[in-house]
């Protein structure tokens, strides 16, 4: 880490002159349960995209590939509101092992 | 906007001159929920706001909770931001009002003084905004409804202050000030506007040109310096309230200070009271005077800052002291104002004994008789050093 700032050099309020700075603060460590992507059940809803309030479900060119195991935190709602295809989920939650 | 309306002489209970400074004050947003005896305050503005007299934003919101964060989210964004409350509506606020203080948001309230439950109660003692008295707001307190008025605009240019950038809460007390009618003078509505000028905020989270992150997480390493900043700008305040104060009094003819002293240039009992009691205790002490007692009074008018120099200057000479605390710090050694005082003169060699007395707890009543005996009983010899006592309750 850099050196640390004494408090007279510090921006009014905290603020950080940048944005999207979260992303810079690694969350997933929090995790108990894991989201598992199943590609072959997966319709490209966006469902989980939509509802992710971490941000942490990766697309590319518009589909699901998987998820940010650096910021998800395994709250299990892209599980919960993934339909699958045909009933059977496209995302299910496992027991995070470490 | 309504045409310029001039200087004139209304009368007017302190909730409506309230009402009125934040007409001229015309703030952006406005974010409120009503509670007696602060109610009317929001209430005449958002008629204002009906009446297309301000260019207001009014956002009436479900809860105090919800109107503190609505006024955070606003002076983000770079709104001059006013919200009124009292009571139970500002412990409602709490938790936001530490936020507005860190995010360093120069948000302005008008607070009525008024106990908090239970038991329940709507009348005046200050235990609401004692309650945040450690959270970083500037606290001004008004002696009656002018002071209201006043205090109201100068809140704008202190909590704005460069040096400052805090949120700002001025006081009256409640029904004793909020809903009595006096005569307030008002100064012009151009002469508010040049005197509080255009509010340039640092940061906006408006600013898509400048984006910036607020509120981020602090730990071990930031938290600290961050709120140790926060004690270099309450400094700052002190000399800032000063100025805006001698600037006011230029323009209207009321200069005001971080406290007034009353005939205490010579005195030998001396009392420190807030708010409306300051004008009881003056009459006391007129007649006291007339019968050739020495006795004066120190009104504190920021309780935050703490203007401790200027107390210990005012005080240092008086043979007795007594406190005059319109709130409990239950299980503390004495109320909020006497820790303050009496910490202010601890460490001076000269220095007077001082006394608390605790009263009008719920909006019971302080009389002249009762400040007249505090007086006579300093005199006589009759307080304790030290002593803290509750005045005007049945023991």
């Amino acid at each position: 880490m850099s050196q640390l700032k004494r408090y007279q050099e510090l921006n009014l309020g905290g603020n950080i002159e940048r944005g999207g700075t979260a992303a810079e603060f690694k969350t997933g460590d929090w995790r108990s349960f894991k989201p598992v992507y199943h590609p072959e059940n997966c319709i490209q809803c966006l469902f989980c995209w939509i509802y992710c309030p971490d941000s942490a479900v990766v697309l590319r060119d518009g589909q699901v590939t998987g998820f940010d195991l650096d910021h998800c935190k395994g709250c299990g709602i892209c599980a919960q509101e993934c339909p699958g295809k045909k009933k059977v989920k496209a995302i299910t939650m496992e027991e995070e092992v470490r | 906007m309504s045409e310029n309306q001039g200087r004139r002489i209304a009368a007017q209970t302190g909730n409506e001159a309230m009402a009125y400074a934040m007409k001229q004050i015309n703030p952006d947003v406005v974010a409120a929920y009503p509670i007696t005896p602060a109610t009317e305050i929001v209430q005449i503005f958002a008629q204002y706001v009906a009446d297309g007299q301000v260019k207001t934003e009014f956002v009436a919101v479900e809860s105090e909770h919800s109107a503190m964060s609505a006024c955070i989210g606003s002076a983000a964004a770079g709104a001059r931001t006013m919200t009124g409350t009292s009571s139970q509506g500002l412990a409602l606020m709490y938790e936001m009002c530490y936020i507005a203080v860190g995010l360093r948001l120069p948000i302005v309230m008008a607070d009525v003084n008024r106990a908090l439950s239970s038991p329940i109660n709507i009348h005046c003692d200050h235990s609401d905004t004692m309650g945040m008295r450690d959270a970083g707001w500037i606290h001004l307190f008004s002696e009656n409804a002018q002071e209201a008025y006043d205090n109201m605009i100068q809140a704008v240019r202190i909590a704005e202050h460069p040096e400052v950038q805090l949120p700002t809460v001025a006081t009256t007390d409640g029904f004793i000030i909020s809903h009595g009618m006096e005569n307030v003078e008002h100064l012009a509505d151009d002469e508010v506007q040049k005197f509080i000028g255009d509010y340039k905020p640092q940061y906006s989270i408006l600013n898509v040109k400048k984006p910036i992150t607020v509120g981020a997480l602090n730990l071990q390493d930031y938290y600290f310096e961050h709120r140790r900043a926060l004690a270099d700008a309450q400094a700052s305040a002190l000399e800032v309230i000063k100025n805006v104060g001698r600037e006011f009094g230029r323009i209207s003819g009321r200069s005001y200070g971080l406290t007034e002293a009353y005939r205490l240039d010579d005195a030998e009992y001396a009392v420190v009271a807030l708010g409306s009691t300051c004008g009881t205790a003056r009459v006391v002490i007129d007649t006291l005077r007339a019968k050739g007692d020495k006795v004066g009074l120190l009104k504190i008018r920021s309780f935050r800052p703490f203007p401790k120099d200027e107390v210990m200057a005012a005080l240092f000479n008086a043979k007795f002291v007594s406190v005059l605390d319109r709130s409990d710090s239950v299980g503390g050694y004495g109320g909020p104002v006497f820790t303050e005082v009496r910490s202010a003169l601890y460490g001076q060699t000269r220095k007077p004994p001082v006394a608390d007395f605790i009263y009008g707890l719920g909006g019971r009543e302080i009389d002249m008789e009762m400040i007249e005996q505090v007086f006579l009983r300093m005199k006589d010899g009759q307080v304790k050093p030290d002593s803290v006592q509750y005045l005007g309750v049945r023991e």
